[in-house]
């Protein structure tokens, strides 16, 4: 960091001094966040491993891990890129609740056990999510109103009007076309619904890192003005990204409709909150301009894992709000001291910056 | 022949602020044109009218001769216009090559490409070039620029501009955060793309600089141009004179000479 002049001596005036390259240290860096929420998750299954043996390490275990956060991958998959246009979607769990009672609704009314009712009832889910999504983006782009408040406002008119369409008793009448899927149907050795979260998870990070769209959700959560002097049109960019959540929810509509073979009107409330923490527990910034499917995915585990472990340990599962929640606020600590270093110009990650900077407080000499 | 850009009479006020009074403005191709004046004098917010980033109250702007109304930096850049901000606007979070393709990015062949896939050999191939030209300092293409010097900022601002541009380029204080060395290279660089048929803006507060790579001097103050000068014979006194208001009737005279 510092440029030491020995004492007594002048600054040589004619030697131009280039400032050195430090790439490899801030490649580092930046990519700090979800390697090292990578570290704790393994150190986790370590723990747990040691103290339950192959209780805890057996494939049936991770099946059930994989089973739980299913839904909250494919809800993580459009959150991530709502976060990192710098936005928020607090909405998704009552789009879900919402787009599951249309889907119940369609398939009563269709009737039948089949694989064409099932369709009917997952096009009406997704067709709900992608109209909530589209409508919190307009809002959110063209009528300017915070992300925070648009969202919060649909989480409310959301859950509302699925209470209205039921009478707030949940419909229980799923085809069995969708239940049987995730009871028992295995692709590739892995249970249906964590398949598709899989495959919704290669297809979001494909479209994040590797496509123009994603390029754009960068550039918008990076520099907004910027983007637009670029030509991009940042409006239609943020509408699209609310829909993608929006069409996320939906899906997971249809997921957890197959999972729990009812609608789920009063069990989504936390949803929404647990899903943010796992993708800021990733190191998606909540700045925008950064974040990862990769670190979502190692978010949406740790909690999972916690409790999976929790349980077969024998510690009350109430340990595991404690936890989660001291690793969120850890982990975003973590990301805004990095910013706060990258700002000052220092090439020094974050987390070592913690145990640094309490030596720099002893006195020199 | 009619300038390649001209404008006439532009005025904008932001509340009780008159950032331009009827300034007027005009550049012929190949030719590299100084905008100086004090701090607040309305160099920035000319460029910004000149080039889609903000609309006027009054005025108006005519491209090759004629009338055209410009209504984003988009529409500006798709006439062969680029700016360098002195708010740099580059994306902190993209690297270099990035950030020098954002908006432009070169499409993978094939289906790939028309499902969003990037080529980013080819963009970052193309990327390396220019840098190379302009013998820059960046030296790594795959860290954010956020994490980069001022100075390492500002030469990919100026990069992406000049590599873009086929018409004009605005560089506003392109300078001011450089080294030596750098700042030869930009000033170099500018005589470079003037020979190429480009015309170049710079807005600079060293006189010296302006003096050695314009071809006119604009001056501005309290948001209008008060003086024409050609650099050549023009001495640093005169344009400080001018800039401050010092020397008000000579550089009157002066630009009935020129003219
Ligand atoms: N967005 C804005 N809102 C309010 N006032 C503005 C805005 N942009 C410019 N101004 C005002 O207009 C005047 C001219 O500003 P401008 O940025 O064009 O000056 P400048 O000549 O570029 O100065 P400098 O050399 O410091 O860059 C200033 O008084 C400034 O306060
Ligand atoms: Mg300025």
């Amino acid at each position: 960091m510092s440029v030491i002049t020995p004492p007594g001596q002048a600054p040589d005036q004619q030697a131009v001094i280039e400032p050195p390259a430090r790439q490899s240290y801030l490649r580092r860096a930046a990519n700090l966040q979800s390697v090292w929420i990578l570290g704790v998750l393994v150190v986790i299954i370590a723990a747990f491993s040691a103290a339950a043996g192959t209780k805890f390490l057996s494939t049936s275990n991770f099946s059930l891990i994989s089973q739980n956060i299913a839904v909250w991958a494919v809800l993580g998959v459009g959150m991530t890129f709502v976060i990192i246009t710098s936005g928020i979607d607090l909405s998704i769990g009552s789009v879900l609740v919402f787009s599951s009672v249309i889907a119940a609704k369609i398939m009563e009314s269709v009737g039948g056990d089949g694989w064409s009712t099932a369709a009917a009832g997952i096009g009406g889910a997704l067709a709900s999510g992608i109209a909530w999504g589209a409508l919190n983006g307009f809002l959110i782009a063209k009528a300017k109103i915070p992300p925070l408040i648009v969202t919060l406002g649909a989480l409310s008119v959301a859950l509302g009007l699925a209470q209205v369409l039921t009478g707030g008793i949940d419909i229980r009448s799923v085809p069995e076309s969708l239940t049987d899927f995730n009871t028992y149907i295995k692709i590739l050795g892995i249970p249906a619904l964590p398949f598709v979260a899989l495959i919704v998870l290669i297809i979001g990070g494909i479209v994040l890192h590797k496509t123009k769209f994603g390029r754009y959700t960068y550039a918008v959560g990076s520099n907004e003005l910027g983007a637009r002097r670029v030509g991009i049109n940042v409006d239609r960019h943020l509408i699209l990204v609310y829909a993608l959540s929006g069409a996320c929810a939906g899906l997971g509509a249809v997921l957890a409709l197959a999972q729990f073979g009812t609608t789920t009107i009063a069990g989504q409330s936390l949803t929404n909150l647990n899903v943010i923490a796992a993708v800021v527990i990733g190191g998606t910034s909540i700045f925008g301009g950064e974040g990862s499917i990769f670190g979502t995915v190692v978010g949406l585990f740790i909690p999972a894992v916690l409790q999976a472990g929790f349980v077969i340990v024998g510690v009350e599962a109430f340990w595991q709000g404690v936890a989660v929640g001291s690793v969120l606020v850890a982990a975003v600590y973590v990301d805004q001291s990095r910013r706060a270093a990258a700002l000052r110009g220092s090439s020094r990650p974050s987390f070592l910056a913690l145990l640094g900077a309490k030596k720099a407080k002893e006195p020199a000499r | 022949m009619a300038p390649l850009l001209e404008a006439r009479g532009l005025s904008r006020s932001f509340g009780h602020v008159r950032a331009l009074d009827d300034a007027s403005f005009d550049i012929e191709a190949g030719e590299v044109v100084a905008l100086i004046g004090d701090n607040g004098a309305g160099k920035s917010t000319l460029v910004k009218a000149l080039t889609g980033n903000l609309p006027v109250d009054s005025g108006e702007l005519y491209f090759e001769g004629a009338p055209v109304t410009i209504h984003s930096p988009h529409q500006a850049s798709e006439m062969g216009m680029e700016v360098v901000y002195q708010d740099l606007a580059l994306a902190p979070h993209l690297n270099p090559v990035q950030n020098m393709f954002l908006g432009r990015e070169i499409p993978r062949k094939g289906l790939l490409g028309s499902l969003g896939f990037m080529d980013e050999k080819k963009m970052r191939a193309t990327a390396e070039a220019g840098f190379a030209e302009l013998g820059g300092t960046v030296r790594s293409f795959t860290a954010p620029v956020g994490a980069m010097s001022g100075g390492q900022r500002q030469q990919i601002a100026i990069v992406r501009a000049i590599s873009w541009a086929d018409k004009i380029v605005f560089l506003d204080e392109p300078t001011a955060a450089l080294g030596v060395v750098q700042t030869r290279n930009v000033l170099d660089t500018i005589k470079r793309v003037r020979d190429k048929g480009i015309a170049v803006v710079l807005i600079s507060h060293s006189m010296p600089h302006v003096l050695q790579v314009a071809d006119r001097i604009q001056v501005m103050r309290l948001g209008t141009r008060v003086a024409t000068m050609p650099a050549e014979g023009t001495t640093v006194e005169q344009l400080v004179g001018a800039m401050t208001g010092a020397l008000d009737s000579q550089t009157v005279k002066r630009k009935e000479n020129a003219s």
